[in-house]
């Protein structure tokens, strides 16, 4: 069904946080059953399928998954960055937006992320002030013929009511607070002059500098060395106790999630396949690909030289989505007749414990056709 | 994501075919997770189908003309440029006289008009014409008789002559029902000397086209060896050929294309000058395509697999022509078919000047030429109908060249 | 809820034999490198004057025993890939000596050989590359890809080479019917597959391993190392494995070299490195890694600084600056590599007193 945008501004709610209980508990971000598809020539490529998790304020959600799971999209899809072929079937995306961001004690209202134009006013308020995105290439996130400050200067302009010798002063002060030493040298520089570990940290700083109330991080240490990463996760760690921002963390790394996260959403060809909290997770995974996946790890405290339990096959195309659950083909508890015939509903099965895995309900997703239809 | 080309309908994903999955009880075992067996049995599952293995085994060439398909416009301009190409093999076939045939008394025929109807069946006819001189300003009148109608049919006889110089033939595709007839038909019109206009197109598409596609042809040749030698051997080399690149690229074209048609000896025969014309156009020409030949290769000489063809033992002629070469000869091909119109322009410009091919040649600059002062304009306009053809033709080469660089470029959407 | 439901038959791990029982210090050397280096000069200026090197490969000496996995492990600009790409001699190096003991036993430098005399070599040391989409020419078949060595080193039958590139993607865990296709059919670990078979083609002696699972999915990676296992064990292979990633590096190989701007730091058997590491930038690397365990956090420590530049490396020892246990010696006198215990060697001029923490 073709997704028809409504007018922008669709505010919901407008409401006082500190007198109103009923909002404390009320999730920062809420996805709820996120629907993204690539409208290619040819066919409708299912990128995130039935997507739904919280993140809550001051929390820290990793999302876990190998390539082609939807990780990335999703987050695009939340950011309404999405490519101009791709576009949200269905689903909706909840969030609690400051009527201020520079009031710590601002009004805050509910606004349906994917109710709004992509390109409207109060998307483009939102990007930024109160999500902000760490992309995963550093070097591609900056413009080449720009300053690193003036970039960041542009963010803070745009968003704060200050001077643009403020907003220099607070992309220093931003500067300082990531531990890049020198900042008001360093804030004259471009990007290409900086090392790999600063160049991330000025993009945590611009990220930061307007003091978002949620940050997306895609993969913020994948391309870079392993003690810069151990410094840019603590960095994150100590920015994120400090300030209270939620985290939205998506990597493939089950090191880093163990690290850094306090719930976990494990994702496979635009599914998930598993929700619980970082214990939980790793020691009581449920989920068959979650097993799988925990154990064909290699770790430095496994035994040396002994082959690795693995999981047969490889992801299947995106095209080529299996039909049922999209782990069967792969799955060592695959069930004929069960796993190929229906999606499975992700249900509850324990404390905020959420598996979608036949051996565990029977509950199914009525599907439309799984194959891929020509884009008529 | 690799490139997926036209999958229908795509294979349900189940695995019967597991070994080791055999249904115990509608619930099927644990097959091990360990390797080296079910690795090899899972492969089965990606390809389960017809479709799939077809685009597997495609190669590139392949590949490249399914996204050429595509792209509608492409296709349509490629057909007018097979078409056209046609006419180079066979112009003799389209033709209905001899291009040479002079006859100053059918001077500046116009066009004749083609009727299709005659007695109430399709027939077609063109008038005849009669001239008539002018009393007082001694000129040719020529006026259309209704009643003498030159039959005309497809495939008539004709004067005769040699397909590609090798078989005898007389068939041409239009011209008169009564071979006696057909000095008579004119279906574009006749210049001053009589010759029939229609007849002479289509032997100056041969020898326009040719032009350009030899001459690139042969910019092609340079390019390839001079810009590979600069790119894949470095050093002095390269930095000589790219001064002379430098050199060349900086002096004026248009001045010294004239300079070097206008040295060309005039005892010189016709096919002396069509070849000195094509190798003129491509001294120049090379220089563009060595520049891009150069650039690939040195991003080239560090790709991995060239690595690996060197670890494995080949030589250096080896890796530039089975490993280099082939990677971006769907580039080449598609940059060339851009350069064509280009040197056609060229040609028919340098010739319309008189400085290009001259009579007896013929070419559409050659042709146009007759078209030069307003006189000629104001009485036979039917004489500018080759620049149409030039217009035609440069836009079918363009959009062909524009198809293919698409479809060649799998970076281009 | 039902605890998780083991699937049956995971009791036991088949294993590949430990490193303390494969080789002993008697196994000859397949290769032994000493004093390589490999400069990359910098031009400036209108006539390309050379102002400065980048010390890629900066005097690294080392050796890997017949049928063993040397791992060689470090950050970015360490100069782990340009010493194997020099090994093999994909370019000249600068100066050293690369010592190759061939079937019969005679040894010789490969650092000193012109291309006509490497030609003999090339069917016994072979890589397998990281990028595996850029590893594999698109314009060719899997036949003639994996047929390739075969072809250019005397093999023009066809069928033999048929017949011999069947036998290579079986030996893979591929199905021979693939070799009509081009390398766009394959996914990522597909191709690592292929560029495996490649290798192997003409029964190399040693296998060079650059990073050959960086790039693929965590899923997939598991499979191509259990596959470079067997093949090992299979084959007698000898791999020098070289990768940034510790966990991987200790899982598959027999003794470990850390290499840090271009210098090795410490090089010791697996167990012992991890165990028990002499060097601090061994120690702070192990620190580094996130551990998959959500009970260890706040483990991670972190190094100050940055990588030091290969183009401008510090003075004396290349770490001191951001080493904790950095004292006026390590500033001014560049440490040599020395063996401190049984086959355990370290460059550090503390490492008698340092006791550093392993991983546990």
């Amino acid at each position: 069904m073709p997704f028809e945008p409504v007018p922008a501004n669709k505010i919901t709610h407008q409401v006082d946080i500190n007198t109103s209980p009923s909002w404390v508990d009320e999730p920062l971000l809420r996805v709820e059953d996120l629907k993204a598809y690539f409208f290619m020539d040819e066919g409708i490529v299912k990128a995130v399928d039935g997507v739904s998790f919280n993140v809550y304020p001051g929390k820290v959600i990793g999302i876990v998954g190998e390539s082609g799971c939807g990780k990335s999209v999703t987050m695009k899809a939340i950011l309404r960055i999405l490519e101009p072929s791709a576009k949200i079937v269905s689903g909706k995306v909840t969030l609690r937006r400051r009527l201020n961001s520079e009031d710590p004690n601002s009004l805050e209202e509910l606004i349906e992320l994917t109710s709004q134009h992509p390109n409207s006013k109060i998307m483009r308020k939102i990007r930024g002030a109160e999500i902000a995105l760490i992309p995963q290439e550093p070097m591609a996130a900056f413009s080449p013929v720009h300053t690193v400050g003036n970039q960041i200067m542009e963010t803070i302009l745009l968003h704060q009511d200050v001077s643009k010798q403020e907003a220099r002063e607070i992309a220093i002060e931003v500067f300082r607070s990531v531990g890049i030493s020198m900042p008001e040298q360093r804030i004259d520089s471009y990007s290409w002059e900086l090392s790999g570990g600063l160049r991330q940290r000025a993009i945590i700083a611009m990220a930061l500098s307007c003091n978002p109330r949620l940050l997306i991080a895609d993969e913020p240490t994948t391309a870079i060395d392993v003690t810069t990463q151990a410094q840019i996760l603590k960095l994150l760690r100590g920015l994120q106790e400090e300030r209270q921002t939620a985290i939205i963390f998506i990597t493939h790394d089950l090191g880093v999630i163990a690290q850094m996260a306090d719930e976990v959403v494990v994702m496979y060809l635009g599914m998930v396949m598993e929700k619980a909290s970082v214990n939980t997770i790793f020691k009581h995974a449920q989920h068959p690909y979650t097993q799988a996946l925990l154990r064909s790890i290699p770790s430095m405290q496994s035994e040396s030289r002994v082959k690795l339990p693995t999981i047969a096959g490889s992801i299947a195309h995106p095209f080529n989505r299996p039909k049922g659950c999209p782990f069967h083909p792969r799955c060592g508890h695959f069930m004929q007749g069960v796993c190929n015939a229906n999606q499975p509903k992700l249900v509850e099965i324990g404390k905020e414990h959420y598996v979608s895995c036949f051996l565990y309900s029977d509950e199914t997703i009525p599907s439309a056709s799984p194959l891929t239809e020509k884009n008529k | 994501m690799d490139s997926k080309e036209e999958p229908t309908e795509l294979p349900i994903m189940e695995n019967p075919d597991h070994p080791d999955l055999e249904e115990v009880d509608g619930v099927v075992p644990v097959p091990p997770t360990f390797p080296d067996d079910s690795a090899s049995a899972t492969e089965e599952l990606l390809v389960a189908n017809q479709e799939e293995e077809r685009i597997s085994i495609a190669s590139n060439w392949t590949l490249v003309w399914w996204r050429f398909r595509k792209n509608k416009l492409a296709v349509l301009s490629g057909l007018i440029l097979i078409f056209l190409v046609i006419i180079v093999l066979v112009p003799e076939f389209f033709a209905t006289m001899d291009p040479e045939d002079t006859d100053a008394r059918l001077a500046f025929i116009p066009i004749q008009s083609v009727h299709w109807i005659d007695e109430g069946r399709l027939k077609p006819w063109v008038p005849g014409v009669v001239g008539k001189r002018d009393p007082v300003t001694l000129k040719m009148i020529w006026t259309v008789d209704e009643n003498e109608k030159v039959y005309i049919k497809l495939f008539a006889e004709g004067y005769s002559y040699k397909i590609l110089s090798l078989i005898d033939s007389n068939i041409h595709l239009i011209g008169a029902a009564d071979p006696e007839q057909a000095g008579k038909v004119f279906l574009l019109g006749t210049d001053r000397l009589g010759r029939d206009q229609w007849s002479r197109l289509a032997y100056a598409t041969r020898i326009s086209m040719t032009i350009g596609m030899i001459s690139v042809g042969v910019s092609i040749i340079l390019g390839l060896i001079l810009g590979g030698i600069s790119g894949y051997f470095g050093g002095w080399p390269d930095m000589l050929i790219q001064r002379l690149i430098e050199l060349l690229q900086s002096l004026p074209t248009i001045p010294i294309w004239l300079a070097l048609t206008a040295a060309l000896p005039r005892t010189w025969s016709p096919e002396k000058v069509f070849f000195a014309i094509t190798i003129i156009l491509a001294l120049r020409g090379w220089t563009t395509l060595a520049r891009e030949v150069r650039g690939r290769f040195l991003s080239l000489r560090e790709e991995d697999f060239v690595l690996a063809a060197e670890l494995a033992g080949c030589s250096q002629a080896r890796i530039i022509m089975v490993h280099m070469i082939p990677t971006f000869t769907s580039h080449i091909i598609a940059t060339s078919t851009l350069a064509i119109p280009v040197m056609i322009v060229t040609e028919t410009s340098l010739s319309f000047l008189g400085l290009g091919l001259r009579p007896p040649a013929i070419s559409w600059g050659v042709m146009l030429q007759e078209a030069q002062n307003i006189q000629t304009l104001a009485l036979a306009p039917w004489l500018l109908l080759p620049g149409v053809v030039v217009i035609v033709a440069v836009l079918v080469f363009n959009l062909v060249g524009d198809g293919l660089r698409d479809a060649a470029d799998p970076y281009s959407n | 809820m039902s605890d998780a439901i083991e699937p049956a038959g995971v009791a036991r791990q088949p294993s590949v034999k430990p490193a303390m029982h494969r080789q002993s210090s008697s196994t000859p050397l397949l290769l032994e490198v000493k004093g390589l280096k490999k400069y990359f000069p910098i031009h400036k200026g209108l006539m390309r004057k050379v102002v400065n090197q980048v010390r890629a490969v900066d005097d690294i000496s080392f050796f890997v025993r017949e049928g063993e996995t040397l791992g060689l492990v470090g950050e970015s600009g360490c100069g782990k890939t340009t010493a194997s790409r020099c090994i093999l001699r994909a370019f000249p190096a600068t100066s050293g000596e690369i010592l190759f003991r061939e079937a019969d036993g005679t040894v010789t430098d490969l650092a000193k050989l012109d291309r006509p005399g490497l030609r003999r070599f090339r069917p016994q040391l072979q890589m397998i590359f990281q990028d595996p989409f850029g590893s594999l020419n698109p314009r060719m078949t899997i036949f003639d890809i994996v047929g390739e060595p075969m072809y250019v080193n005397g093999l023009k039958n066809r069928t033999e080479r048929t017949d011999r590139v069947a036998e290579l993607l079986k030996l893979v865990g591929l199905r021979p019917e693939f070799m009509r296709r081009y390398p766009h059919a394959f996914s990522g670990g597909q191709r690592q597959r292929i560029g495996i078979a490649r290798a192997l083609a003409l029964n190399p002696r040693m296998v060079v391993a650059d990073e050959p699972v960086s790039a693929l999915d965590v899923s997939v990676q598991a499979q191509v190392l259990n596959l470079m296992l067997d093949l090992q064990e299979k084959l007698q292979l000898t791999y020098l494995f070289v990768a940034h990633d510790l966990s991987v590096v200790k899982h598959i190989s027999d003794r470990v070299c850390v290499m840090y701007v271009g210098k090795i730091v410490e090089m010791a058997a697996t167990e012992e490195l991890f165990y028990t590491p002499y060097h601090p930038y061994t120690a702070a690397l192990m620190m580094a890694v996130p551990v998959p365990d959500p009970s260890k956090r706040d483990i991670i420590q972190d190094l100050p600084g940055e990588v030091a530049s290969p183009a401008n490396p510090p003075s004396g020892c290349y770490f001191h600056p951001r080493c904790e246990y950095a004292q006026e010696i390590c500033r001014t006198q560049t440490p040599e590599l020395r063996e401190l215990s049984p086959d355990h060697f370290v460059s550090c001029h503390r490492a008698e007193e340092l006791k550093l923490a392993g991983i546990k």
